[in-house]
Formats: C-alpha cells, sequence, structure tokens
C-alpha cells in the first residue's frame, strides 16, 4: 500500500478532495502564467484585426495591413524580375554564339541557367550533370544530337523523340530491333556485338568479330558509320569510343541491339521562357563540352 | 439466453466473412476477411463449448476493481511499444540507406512508403492507444471508487481495439490505404473502430456515472474529452464512400483544400486530444501518486484544461499554411496556436510543481526522473509547436526534418517517457509484487531513452533548418542555388545519427521489457490486499 501524501506545508490549504489518496493544493494561479495567457490572447486580438482572420458570410475580414501571402511572393518575384529584365531581355536578343563572349551576359546566364537545371533538368541528368544509365553524362563532349550552343538550344527547345512539341520539331529517330523483330539471327547479332565491343578493346569473343564486321556494315553503318563514330544528324551514338549510355557489358549491348533503345526528353519551349532556355543551354555548353560554331 | 444470441452472432459473423472473403476484389480485403473468419469462428466455438457446461462461480470479486482487462492492456502497450520502436529505427535506416528497401517479400511491401505508416499507426494507435485504455480503466476505477462499468464491455474494448490495430497494420503493408496521415486504414477498419470506440466511452462514462466518490477526479476530466473529441474527429475525417462492399478501396466525400483542412482538423486534434489530452490525464495520475504529493493547483488544473480543450480544435490550419488554404483560415490556426501556449504549459506546471517539497525523489527515483523529464519534453514541444505555427517560422520549417523533430521530441519525450513510468507504476501493483526486479535497469532504459531522444531531435534540428536554408536559398539575381539532391545528400550524417538515437530508445524499451517481465515472473509478492472499491473518505 502506498503511504497516505504528507502534506508538510501545513499553511497551503487543500480544496478537502481525496482520490485514492490524491489530495489538490489550492495554490492561485502562477502569476506569470496567468498574464502571459492574457497577453496572448491581446495579441491574439490584434493580429486578427491586423491580418486576415475573421471568415464572413462572403469573404473573410481582410486586414487592416493589407497582408496576402499570395500577394507576399508575388513581390518577391516581380522584384526580382524587375532588376532582371535588363539582362533578361539582352540573353533574348543576342546571337547565341556571342553569349560566352560578353563577361556580363555570360555570368548571367551560367546563374540562371543553373537554377533552371537544378530545377527541371537534375531529375534526370543529376545536379552536377554527370548523367545515369540512358541519361546521357552534359560534362564530356561525347554528343548525341551535337555539342554547339545552336544545338544545344534546339535540343533543349524540342526535346527528343517526344509527341509534345508544338513545332513538331523534336528530334526524332529510331533504331530498328534486331533481335525482337527478328530481322537478325541470333548468331549474327552475337556476331556484330562482339564486333562493337572490340571498337573501344571491350572484352569480347574475338572468333566472332571478324563475322560481326561484316554485319555491321550490313545493316549499321547506313546510321553509325562505316568506322562507328556515329552521325549527329541523326542522333546515332558514336560506338567507337569508351562512352557508353546504356552500359558496355556484353548483356547491355546485345539488349541494345536486340530490342533497341529510345530515350525520350522532354520539349522545354512549353514550359520554360526563351530567356531560361537560352540560360540552361549556356549552362549546359559552359559545362565543359561545349563546341564552337561550325564555321 | 444471451449464451444463444452470442452463438447465432459468432456463427453468423464467421459466415458473412467467409462469404466475404469469396467475394474479395482485393488481397487487403480478403485478408481481412479471413482474419474476422478466424476470430469469429474461434469465438463461434468457444460459445459452443461453454454454453451447456456447468459455469463456476466466478473467480474474481464482483465488487472489486477490474483489473484483468488492465493487465492486458499493459501487456500489449509494452508489446506493440517494442514492435513501434522497431519498426521506425528500421525505417530510419532505409532513409539513410535505401537499398534497405527489400524487394524479397514482393510487391512493396517492405518499402518505407508502407512500413512508415506501420510505424506510426503502431506508436500512436497501438503503443499509446494501450496504454490510454489500460491506464484511463485503471485511474477512473481508482478515482472513482467503483468498478469498471458495463462487465465484459471492458474486454470488448480491449479485444476489438487490438483487432483493429491487425486490421490496420496488415492493412498497410498489403497497400491498403486512404492516404490520410495517422488515419490511413480503409472504411471497414474506420467502421470497426466507432464501435470500439462508442464501447470505450460506455464504459468511461458509466463507471464515472456509478463513482462513490462525490467529484470526478481532473484526470478523468482529460480522459473523457480525449475519448469524445477523438470519436467526432475519427468519424468525420473518415466520411467516405467504399468503391465496393467487397472491396477496400473507398472515396473521400471531401475534396480538395476542404479535404486538406478537415485532414488536418483532425491530424492536430490526434495530436491535441489523443498524444496531450489524454497523456495528461496519466500524467494527472501517476505524478502525484508516485511522488506521493498533493496536485500543485486545482485552479490551474480547472483553467488550463478548459482552455486546451476549447482552443486545440481550431489549431489545425498551422498544418497549411502557405497553401491552398485561405489566407484568414491560416491566420486563424496560428494565432489559437500561440493561445494555446499557456494552456499547454498548465499541465507542466501542475506537473512539475507537484515535485515542489519532494525534488530530492529525482535523485533516488527512477521512475519520478522518467515522469519529470517527461514532462519536461512536453513543455519543450509545446513551445515550439505555437513558434513554428508562426508564418514566417513555417514558412522555412514547413516540409522539412524539423517537423519531424518536433513530433519525436513530443512522441519520444513526452508519451514515450510517461507511459514507461506508468508501466514502471503499475506493473508491481497489477502483478501485486513489492517491488520491481530491478531499479537499476529503469536508470538503463532512463539514460538510454533519454540520449536517443537528444540525438533524435538535434540531428533533426540540423537536417531541417539546413534544409529548409537550402531550399530558399537564392543568390544576387534570385536564381535557385540548390538543387532539392543536394539537400538530400546534405542531410545523410544527421540521418545516421537520428537512426542510432532510435536504436538507443529501442534498446531502452527492450530492457524495460524485460525488467517488466522478471518483475511479474520473479519478483517477490507483496502482502495480499484486497483490491475492493471503497471510497477514500
Amino acid at each position: 500500500m502506498s503511504k497516505k501524501p504528507t502534506t508538510p506545508e501545513k499553511d497551503i490549504p487543500t480544496t478537502g478532495h481525496t482520490w485514492d489518496g490524491i489530495q489538490e493544493y489550492d495554490n492561485p494561479m502562477p502569476r506569470w502564467w496567468l498574464w502571459t495567457f492574457y497577453a496572448t490572447i491581446v495579441w491574439g486580438i490584434g493580429y486578427t484585426i491586423a491580418y486576415p482572420a475573421w471568415p464572413l458570410v462572403k469573404g473573410a475580414t481582410e486586414g487592416i495591413l493589407g497582408y496576402s501571402t499570395r500577394a507576399e511572393v508575388q513581390a518577391e518575384i516581380d522584384s526580382f524580375d524587375a532588376a532582371n529584365e535588363g539582362m533578361r531581355q539582352r540573353l533574348v536578343e543576342a546571337d547565341l554564339n556571342q553569349i560566352s563572349t560578353d563577361p556580363e551576359l555570360a555570368s548571367f546566364a551560367q546563374n540562371a541557367g543553373g537554377a533552371v537545371f537544378r530545377t527541371w533538368c537534375a531529375q534526370c541528368h543529376g545536379s552536377g550533370a554527370a548523367g545515369a544509365k540512358g541519361y546521357p553524362n552534359l560534362l564530356d563532349d561525347d554528343w548525341l544530337w551535337g555539342g554547339d550552343m545552336e544545338a544545344i538550344h534546339f535540343t533543349v527547345t524540342h526535346g527528343i523523340r517526344n509527341e509534345d512539341d508544338p513545332d513538331g520539331e523534336a528530334r526524332y529517330s529510331e533504331m530498328p530491333r534486331f533481335g525482337t523483330d527478328e530481322l537478325l539471327e541470333t548468331e549474327e547479332i552475337e556476331q556484330v556485338v562482339n564486333y562493337v565491343l572490340s571498337l573501344s578493346g571491350e572484352p569480347q569473343d574475338a572468333s566472332k568479330v571478324e563475322a560481326g564486321k561484316i554485319v555491321f556494315e550490313d545493316n549499321c553503318a547506313a546510321c553509325h558509320g562505316e568506322a562507328a563514330e556515329g552521325d549527329r544528324e541523326q542522333g546515332a551514338p558514336n560506338l567507337s569510343d569508351a562512352i557508353w549510355l546504356y552500359g558496355s557489358s556484353y548483356a547491355d549491348v546485345m539488349d541494345s541491339v536486340s530490342s533497341a533503345r529510345f530515350g525520350v526528353m522532354p520539349n522545354w519551349n512549353t514550359r520554360l521562357s526563351e530567356a531560361e532556355i537560352r540560360a540552361v543551354s549556356a549552362y549546359v555548353h559552359g559545362l565543359g563540352g561545349g563546341e564552337a560554331a561550325a564555321e | 439466453m444471451w449464451d444463444y444470441v452470442k452463438i447465432v452472432l459468432f456463427g453468423l459473423i464467421a459466415l458473412l466473412a467467409a462469404i466475404a472473403a469469396n467475394y474479395a476484389r482485393d488481397l487487403a480485403y480478403m485478408v481481412h476477411a479471413l482474419i474476422i473468419f478466424a476470430v469469429a469462428a474461434g469465438m463461434f466455438i468457444w460459445a459452443v463449448r461453454t454454453t451447456w457446461e456447468e459455469k463456476p462461480a466466478p473467480a474474481v470479486n464482483a465488487e472489486g476493481y477490474m483489473d484483468g482487462v488492465v493487465r492486458y492492456g499493459v501487456v500489449a502497450t509494452a508489446f506493440w511499444g517494442v514492435v513501434g520502436f522497431l519498426v521506425g529505427t528500421f525505417i530510419a535506416f532505409q532513409l539513410a540507406f535505401p537499398q534497405l528497401n527489400f524487394h524479397l517479400l514482393g510487391d512493396g511491401i517492405g518499402n518505407f512508403g508502407r512500413l512508415r505508416p506501420l510505424h506510426t499507426s503502431a506508436v500512436i494507435f497501438a503503443f499509446g492507444g494501450n496504454a490510454l485504455i489500460a491506464t484511463s480503466f485503471y485511474i477512473v476505477q481508482r478515482t472513482s471508487a467503483a468498478r469498471l462499468w458495463g462487465g465484459n464491455l471492458a474486454w470488448f474494448v480491449f479485444w476489438g481495439y487490438n483487432l483493429f490495430i491487425v486490421l490496420a497494420a496488415t492493412g498497410y503493408l498489403l497497400g491498403a490505404t486512404q492516404s490520410k496521415e495517422y488515419a490511413e486504414p480503409e472504411w471497414y477498419v474506420d467502421l470497426w473502430l466507432t464501435l470500439v470506440w462508442v464501447a470505450y466511452l460506455f464504459v468511461f462514462l458509466g463507471t464515472i456515472m456509478t463513482r462513490k466518490e462525490k467529484h470526478i477526479y481532473v484526470a478523468n476530466w482529460f480522459f473523457l474529452s480525449f475519448i469524445v473529441t477523438v470519436a467526432l474527429l475519427h468519424v468525420v475525417n473518415n466520411l467516405s464512400i467504399p468503391v465496393s462492399i467487397f472491396g477496400s478501396k473507398s472515396v473521400q466525400v471531401f475534396a480538395g483544400v476542404q479535404d486538406a483542412m478537415t485532414q488536418w482538423w483532425y491530424g492536430h486534434n490526434a495530436v491535441g486530444f489523443f498524444l496531450t489530452a489524454g497523456f495528461l490525464g496519466m500524467m494527472y495520475y501517476f505524478v502525484p501518486k508516485q511522488a506521493e504529493r498533493p496536485v500543485y493547483s486545482y485552479k490551474l488544473s480547472i483553467i488550463h484544461f478548459w482552455a486546451l480543450i476549447f482552443l486545440y480544435i481550431w489549431a489545425g490550419p498551422h498544418h497549411l499554411n502557405y497553401t491552398a488554404l485561405p489566407d484568414w483560415a491560416s491566420t486563424l490556426g496560428m494565432v489559437f496556436s500561440i493561445v494555446l501556449w499557456m494552456p499547454s504549459w498548465g499541465g507542466m506546471i501542475n506537473g512539475l510543481m507537484t515535485l515542489s517539497g519532494a525534488w530530492d525523489k529525482l535523485r533516488t527515483d527512477p521512475i519520478i526522473r522518467m515522469m519529470i523529464v517527461s514532462i519536461g519534453f512536453y513543455g519543450m514541444s509545446t513551445f515550439e509547436g505555437p513558434m513554428m505555427s508562426i508564418r514566417a517560422v513555417n514558412s522555412l520549417s514547413h516540409y522539412t526534418d524539423w517537423t519531424i523533430g518536433h513530433v519525436h521530441s513530443g512522441a519520444l519525450g513526452w508519451n514515450g517517457m510517461i507511459t514507461f513510468g506508468a508501466l514502471y507504476f503499475l506493473v508491481p501493483r497489477l502483478w501485486n509484487r513489492a517491488k520491481l526486479y530491478s531499479l537499476p535497469a529503469v536508470n538503463w532504459h532512463f539514460w538510454l531513452a533519454t540520449i536517443g531522444i537528444v540525438l533524435y531531435a538535434s540531428s533533426m534540428w540540423v537536417t531541417g533548418i539546413m534544409e529548409g536554408l537550402m531550399w530558399r536559398e537564392v543568390d544576387a539575381n534570385g536564381f535557385l542555388v540548390n538543387a532539392f539532391a543536394d539537400t538530400v545528400s546534405a542531410k545523410f550524417p544527421m540521418y545516421v545519427v537520428r537512426a542510432l538515437g532510435g536504436v538507443l530508445y529501442l534498446a531502452g524499451a527492450l530492457i524495460m521489457a524485460w525488467n517488466l517481465w522478471m518483475t511479474v515472473r520473479k519478483g517477490e509478492a507483496r502482502m495480499p490486499a484486497p483490491a475492493a472499491a471503497v471510497a477514500a473518505e
């Protein structure tokens, strides 16, 4: 059994009730507590007069400060827009190839483009632009569709293999599915895969390379070129280097030849402004692999 | 007569559940129908076997307190606590190391998305809910000097509530959810809980109405407000129309911002009435009992009780600051949250000041230490909450880990610690033991839990404020500086710290489970004392 509660402070009265041995002192509420409580109530009344608060039959009180969360964020956006308007205008009007020669404009485009990239592009290409399997690395100089400002700008604007571009200008090409559609015998696919692997010194079955070369010339060279160095007009990848968008293992390349790939990139002309597209193009161009305009 | 009704009832439920399982349109529904079939069939067989047997005379003194159901509740609380902390610790590691989202179990079962509601429901509803039901049954009997009203209805509440938990948990794993945070169970599970909850209300209210004490003790005001308000919240927020009577999917009756507001009216008051008012009821009994001191101020308890329950119900909109919710609603949510600060602290003052004149017990009694730290965390999170509801603060803290840290300093610190204290208080008394098996083990539990909470809360403050600042960081031209993935990778070290905090907290709970088990198994018996319901005066 628990002991009866002791009450050493005999001068503090209790309420006289006892429940299962529990008594209650009749202490007053702490003054600081009470006054702080009153203060929050007074503050609360004042705050609801100052800010939108009380619902009425139609709408609500707007508050004497005229505050609104939407107006607040709009004002912030507007102030940056106003400050950037001059630079934005210059960026839209500039010759794409001349942006990098104007230090002030180049710096603006880099910062603006970086923000666009981290918001819209990083999901696939990575926040450091190093890409991932199926999503090209934008830091190197191996370009599928071209790496000068004009080409990058076109790719960002219209995208790749999408049906959504209102201009119908999305970059488009489609590799045949040599295995799935039975365009080649399994043996021929094995031969050509070994040939392709041999081009960049990947491990390969040397006995099949010779036959694979013939298969390649008959079926692949039309797009990838006799020397397998690719063709940017068709987005056909260079197969002679060590860069592999979908992996360099035998199984990966088998899969590519048999089932083909169909990487899609959205068109950004319906979501970003021309200034933003130009800025992100300049940003990607400046990541390391950007090429000078063809003469 | 009642025996025959039972046989027919259980047989009918088993039959209907078997039919429902046969027509089930999804896996979760079928599994649930089979669980209900198994339970009802078992009850049917039991009813048939006992109906024509000669009844032994009731073993328990029908005039004494009904403590069997409280004992079951205490065991369930400790069990679900360990389960809930274990799942929580595991998903904390999943956030740090996503490779832990195993696919071995099949279609998504082991993924964070399914385990997360399993964790939140296990700790809030299974651990917290069983603790509230068990302690409220214990307290209302002692402070009313009356046996639980309604006979075996209290057993129905206990088993019915735990059936609800099993249905909810299996539903989450199998993908049945209505996607409302803390209200994930689907329509038929909600209906079942409603039935159980009404029975709970009847048992509690019936006991109070048959009390032999003149006044209703303050703990019971809090328990009653908790039971009544949770019933209201649960029914309104779960209003939905099933797609099929044989399927788990349902469609909410509210849409858009109305649905969001209803959800957070519910969600905030789940915190306010389940995790605050209900647990204050626990605090108001166990702290004065353990400290053997009178409650500090009766006046304070009245004023802060009414202020708390009046104000809490309006504070929900602060969960939706800067959303589609109109500004006026957001302002009111914030104002009510701040005015709520002092009423919340009233409970803290009354708890802490009850120890005045007995502060030396903090040195000698690890159980009272646990309760006092619990009240300390209560005070801290009820200050932090109003602060985070301020729009300017919320614009930084919203959607960040700061919210997670805030919730856990309240849940681990306040709800967890006061429950541990209550369990340590109850087990020797309920199993008639002279004392706990090991006080040093309580001390270990105390320190493991406290350090665990500190690691958890501080790591989440760091990541929360860091990611909030990173999200909003813009350069001189107003361009965003960080990608979302940058904020995720920056949080990694703190995610590991958080998970380690969880390991410590779980370790403490395991020590407690062992200690309570040993108290029941090996503790020396106390001199038998009849648990008679006699008014104290």
